[in-house]
């Protein structure tokens, strides 16, 4: 089976965020796979080591996805691909990295397509429905179960607590969902290995594509912090009387209930 | 400037779900005095359209199929493209819920268009059409504009307040005919989970489990007090991962991020991740033993003590409330 797993590099999940210069600061922040696609890469390994395979990862971004991709290398992905748009792409969306995706995917026979359900950082989970319309082939989001039998597949997938059983088949792509599976963790020798797995870098002129192509059709005009949200009041006294008096401050005070 | 904008009308279990009437709310100020449609896409549905009138649509088109009874991406993307077909509007909006986040992709690739996802807030400023939304989960917020074609854009419920429900307006409601076919995946099997309580995301309530709840069980004086409330479950990663309950109730920066009137946090110590998630809801409570937790640093009220405790006084109090109002 030929696999491809979408891969973006985020911030770390414990890292406050700041800003500088009207951007999100970068300086010393701890960077990670998204975790949704860290649930990704795990279910391509898996379908590959029980159907054969290669499984590639992919990422758009800059140079500095390299660690990430080999990460994914280290758990068990074959290849990688950084398509890099550091000089290309100023202020691109998801409209944006799909197309190039899409443009980089469209003759690799793709049989399974994995992302995860939404990255971290930005939050819209567009790229992977996006992309799997760009290519024209099914998708199923947020997925908790994946079984394949020849092209039948059969995936569950959760809505807002409930979930749904899916038939379809392949070619297909399938944004992954918290609960897919537990995502392993690089192995000694798999961080050996790795590092002599072919990680290919392209550009957008690989993809012959022009920076017009992929211009974003929305743009980020602000960039802001929350109110810091003070502190507010611990009851005292009796816990009896606590509960009361919160019971009346929410009513009251707060007037939410 | 005025513009059309369409906006879906979304169906649960037979009615409108309210963040359809949000995205109204948001499509009327996209709209700039311009006409607001709604949508409605189902095998039964037109006796909604009165509700999407009465919160602001000038009029509904209905496309009614059997083969869209359940949702599907391709079912109702057909159905919706053929209404933009026809309607050729300025803006669209949909509600950022499971079906939204699914579908609007699908759409925005279709058309090679922009789409602004998650949006908690709208406006018009200096000629432009401005959304605000959260990134990061929350830790941060940008304002986002759409550069080319259609001002597309989902709506995070909760957040945009519906316009008053007003009975007396009318509005022209016309059947669309679409042709259904090639659905690619087939939903064989709905198992309903969530349907012993309210859905997570739209909730005005929401009571919050962490380590502390010690147990799956531990979870039972969180759910009693969600009933009286109207309130819906819901955990931190902490008690997803100790497998105390499911992960389709995780609120985080993995998970939900959820923005209630009322949120409030039992054995929870407030880790970033969670803080993430939850920390945009109006009305923040913590209940904890460790007085110097995190998460009374982001509370409104705070309450030391063991939730076993305090978690089943305070049912008993709100009970009480809601005898004498």
């Amino acid at each position: 089976m030929n696999i491809f797993v979408l891969m973006k590099r985020t911030f770390d999940t414990e890292e406050k965020i700041s800003i500088s210069g009207g951007k999100i600061n970068e300086d010393g922040a701890e960077f990670i796979i998204n975790p949704y696609d860290e649930y990704a890469i795990e279910e391509a390994i898996q379908v590959r080591d029980a159907n054969g395979g290669v499984v590639t990862v992919i990422s758009v971004g800059s140079e500095e996805a390299e660690k990430q991709l080999r990460t994914a290398l280290a758990m068990g992905a074959d290849k990688a691909v950084l398509i890099n748009t550091e000089d290309d792409v100023e202020g691109g969306d998801q409209f944006t990295t799909a197309k190039i995706l899409a443009e980089y995917l469209k003759d690799k026979e793709a049989d399974l397509i994995l992302g995860g359900n939404v990255a971290i950082d930005g939050g819209t989970g567009q790229v992977g429905p996006r992309v799997a319309e760009l290519l024209n082939i099914p998708y199923v989001t947020t997925i908790t179960k994946l079984e394949i039998d020849g092209t039948n597949v059969t995936v569950t997938r959760d809505v807002e607590g409930d979930s749904e059983v899916i038939e379809t088949s392949l070619p297909l792509l399938v944004t992954a969902q918290q609960g897919l599976n537990e995502p392993r963790y690089p192995s000694l020798p798999g961080i050996m290995k790795a590092k002599k797995k072919p990680l290919e870098e392209l550009e957008l002129d690989d993809l012959d594509l022009e920076e017009d192509d992929v211009e974003a059709k929305t743009k980020t005009i602000e960039i802001y912090l929350p109110p810091k949200k003070e502190a507010g009041r611990v009851l005292a006294g009796e816990l009896n009387d606590q509960v009361k008096e919160l019971v009346q401050l929410l009513h009251t005070e707060a007037k939410v209930v | 400037m005025s513009r059309k904008v369409v906006v879906l009308g979304e169906v649960r279990d037979g009615s409108l779900r309210n963040v359809s009437f949000e995205a109204i709310a948001a499509a009327k100020t996209v709209a700039e005095g311009g006409e607001v449609v709604g949508v409605l896409v189902g095998d039964s549905v037109s006796d909604l359209s009165a509700g999407l009138i009465h919160h602001g649509a000038d009029r509904v088109v209905v496309v009614e199929d059997e083969k869209l009874k359940l949702y599907t991406s391709d079912g109702y993307a057909q159905a919706l493209l053929a209404v933009l077909d026809q309607e050729k509007p300025e803006g669209l909006v949909l509600g950022h819920t499971s079906l939204g986040k699914d579908l609007s992709p699908r759409i925005a690739g279709k058309l090679a268009s922009g789409l602004i996802s998650d949006a908690t807030a709208v406006e018009v400023t200096g000629g432009n059409v401005v959304f605000t939304r959260p990134i990061y989960s929350g830790k941060a917020f940008e304002k986002k504009i759409v550069t080319d074609g259609l001002i597309f854009a989902t709506v995070r419920p909760n957040n945009i307040a519906p316009l008053e429900k007003d009975e007396s307006r009318s509005g022209e409601v016309a059947a669309l005919s679409v042709e259904i076919k090639d659905l690619r995946a087939i939903i064989k099997e709905v198992v309903r989970k969530a349907s012993e309580g309210v859905d997570l995301s739209e909730a005005k309530v929401v009571i919050s489990g962490g380590r502390g709840v010690k147990s799956a069980d531990g979870f039972q004086p969180l759910k009693e007090l969600a009933a009286v409330l109207g309130g819906a479950v819901g955990a931190s990663r902490g008690a997803c991962d100790a497998d105390y309950c499911d992960y389709s109730l995780q609120i985080g920066q993995t998970g939900k991020v959820v923005t209630p009137d009322l949120y409030i946090a039992c054995g929870i110590s407030g880790a970033i991740q969670h803080l993430a998630g939850m920390s945009n809801s109006k009305v923040i409570v913590a209940i904890n033993k460790d007085p110097e937790a995190n998460i009374f640093k982001v509370a409104d009220y705070g309450i030391v003590g063991d939730l076993f405790e305090v978690v089943p006084l305070l049912t008993e109090e709100f009970k009480k409330l809601k005898v004498h109002s």
